[in-house]
């Protein structure tokens, strides 16, 4: 085989788990824009707090790696319950730009938060075990098992989500008040509790991406959540944003096309984070509903 | 309540400007750090009041200001660093001509500095402004970070990530309260014509005046340009107070923002004298909760300082504000001498 075909497999397995940490994160914006026509701002901290729970669970209250992450990434749920019943709540009848400005104030609370009770240096994120990094041969191109574990996660989480959503009685909720808020809640489902199950939903998922994440650039700081949450939104509305399988397909079409770009044209890796921008205003101005946006019975 | 009459008005108003100007003629009383603290608060003010003309008086919501600060900033500070130190700071790659080969006085780079600000926010402004509400501001945010990245790359123009040392400390008391004064006339007066009764109907219901026929897109960019061309003027003097700039995250980007919108959110969206309010508010609280930051010994103990401590209150401040107290100190009115009598008068009738 030569050089250039395993640049190229390499690479789609680079897309391929940038692509589904993308899509993990998006999901949690677009189920709650879904329903509450509110840009999480606060979900890439949310990401960023997820993996803070996770190194310190490991190195302060000596969990095993596999306990560890998961405490981290049920605080990481009680999180997001807790934002929205205190920020969210209270503002849920007032005008959307106001609910906005405090998903701003919220992110900007939790970073500062994160400064504060965790330091604004930098922290080596090496507490998951060793195998992890093992390298595996695909012809000659060398994949870290990181990458399968990353792909495996994903696509399970998204059965489990497609398990919820579809066969579960919370979900058929989710769908309904994504829909029509007032008739569902004349339905039967209890409003509150349904939006804080979707909050729940999508802190988890952004915990497990943040901790797939820290593993992938072994490295936590306070502001760690900004660039990869933005992006996961841009991803969210290449795909339509209140739509989970655009959402999804988003996600990994924008991990394409930044590791793509950047194996193609080496020379502008610095410019590496524009091109979401670029996509983004680009769909904005041609097609601002998305890929997705015409199964608007399919969104959450 | 009685109103005040005109003259009464003026008088107050011409002693009110004199007080000041005695306030800061006399600043340096203050010492060295009060005094580029009082210089800051002018400079706060004129994003503030820039940064309100969109969010609060038009009713965009914009989150792009830091990156017209930053445009401002930079532009301005190429324009008047010396040519020796040019060549000291460009060493990865030397700065393009003409840039490397003039320098000019700190007025037309401020000005320069605004316009290019007011030019980008036009070329930025002529996309997004046809989209609303929240994918408006996520579009300016995504601009805002473009323009961030763009000179974190440009080595040529900006020397990336080394950014820039050494720019002259122009920036006095004088320069920044000179300039806020003229961005409050101007935006000021620009409130209180048609333009700006045009722009508050576009807040309240962009469908209705469409209707009543005003042209919303045209408004909207020409709120949107003023506003740029403030907000590079506020970096220009921002860069020749500080003297070094960088384009991180926390220093000319997105934070910048965040700071200038709890600003805003403090005084009172829409409200020119809340923006300079919440402005004074923010300096003066950030500088104060700076005691949280370093050590505070208290009868022999010694409680260790954390840094981030006054921005982690500041938040938190924000937060409670936007939930329990969403008009700030302002609202969408404007502090006048009316408002202040009626005050008193009110806890007079009050106590009595």
């Amino acid at each position: 085989m030569d050089i250039g075909l395993n640049a190229l497999i390499q690479n789609i397995f680079n897309s391929l788990s940038l692509g589904s940490l993308y899509a993990l994160i998006a999901v949690g914006y677009t189920m709650v824009y879904g329903i509450l026509r509110l840009i999480n701002f606060a979900h890439g901290d949310i990401f960023m707090m997820g993996t803070y729970f996770a190194f310190y669970a490991i190195t302060i209250f000596f969990l095993p790696w596999y306990l560890g992450f998961l405490v981290a990434i049920l605080i990481t749920g009680l999180l997001g319950f807790s934002i929205e019943k205190i920020a969210y709540r209270p503002l849920r009848n007032a005008p959307r730009i106001s609910s906005l400005i405090t998903a701003i104030g919220m992110s900007f609370f939790l970073e500062s938060f994160a400064v504060v009770v965790f330091g604004g240096i930098p922290k080596s994120f090496n507490v998951y075990p060793k195998f992890f990094s093992d390298i595996i041969l695909i012809g000659q191109s060398r994949i870290p098992l990181l990458t399968f574990i990353t792909i495996g996660v994903t696509f399970f989480l998204f059965l489990i989500l497609w398990w919820i959503l579809y066969k579960t009685k919370i979900g058929l909720a989710m769908r309904a008040i994504s829909v029509d808020i007032p008739t569902t809640s004349l339905m039967g489902a209890n409003v509150n509790n349904v939006i804080s199950m979707t909050f729940v939903l999508g802190s988890t998922f952004a915990a497990v991406a943040g901790i797939l994440w820290a593993m992938k650039y072994p490295q936590v700081q306070p502001y760690m959540g900004f660039t990869p949450g933005l992006k996961a939104f841009i991803a969210a509305v290449i795909g339509g944003i209140g739509s989970i399988q655009g959402a999804i397909v988003g996600g990994f079409l924008l991990g394409f096309l930044e590791i793509m770009i950047v194996g193609f044209f080496p020379s502008l890796a610095g410019y590496r984070d524009v091109f979401a921008y670029v996509v983004l205003v680009i769909i904005l101005m041609f097609r601002p509903t998305g890929i997705f946006k015409i199964y608007s019975e399919q969104k959450v | 309540m009685k109103r005040i009459p005109l003259k009464i008005n003026l008088i107050l108003t011409i002693a009110f400007l004199i007080g000041i100007y005695f306030f800061l003629s006399n600043v340096s009383v203050l010492g060295d750090y009060w005094s580029r603290i009082v210089t800051l608060v002018a400079i706060y003010s004129i994003m503030a009041v820039s940064y309100t003309l969109v969010n609060g008086i038009t009713g965009i919501f914009s989150l792009g200001q830091a990156g017209f600060i930053a445009i401002g900033a930079y532009t301005s500070a190429l324009l008047t660093l010396s040519l020796q130190q040019k060549e000291m700071s460009f060493f990865i790659q030397p700065l393009i001509w003409p840039l490397n080969s003039i320098q000019i006085g700190f007025l037309p780079a401020t000005i320069i500095g605004g316009l290019v600000a007011a030019f980008f926010a036009f070329l930025i402004g002529y996309p997004s402004l046809r989209l609303t509400g929240d994918y408006f501001a996520i579009a300016t945010l995504a601009f805002a970070e473009i323009i961030r990245i763009l000179i974190q790359n440009l080595y040529g123009v900006t020397n990336g990530t080394l950014g820039l040392k050494g720019i002259n400390p122009y920036t006095n008391v004088w320069w920044a309260w000179g300039w806020l004064l003229v961005t409050v006339l101007i935006i000021g007066s620009l409130k209180y014509s048609s333009y700006g009764r045009a722009l508050r109907a576009i807040s309240e219901d962009p469908v209705a005046a469409k209707v009543m026929g005003i042209d919303v897109f045209r408004h909207q960019m020409m709120a949107f340009v003023i506003s740029g061309f403030f907000a590079g003027i506020s970096g220009a003097l921002y860069a020749h107070w500080i003297t070094t700039l960088d384009p991180r995250p926390t220093s000319l980007g997105v934070m910048l923002t965040f700071y200038v919108l709890i600003m805003i959110v403090i005084g009172g969206l829409g409200s020119i004298t809340g923006a300079i309010l919440g402005a004074i508010f923010f300096a003066f609280v950030s500088q104060w909760l700076r005691i949280f930051e370093s050590n505070i010994t208290i009868f022999g103990f010694t409680i260790p300082g954390v840094p981030g401590m006054s921005m982690l209150i500041l938040s938190v401040l924000f937060i409670v504000v936007m939930i329990f107290w969403r008009r700030g100190l302002m609202g969408k009115e404007e502090l006048n001498w009316q408002k202040i009598y009626n005050f008193f008068k009110k806890v007079e009738v009050q106590n009595e």
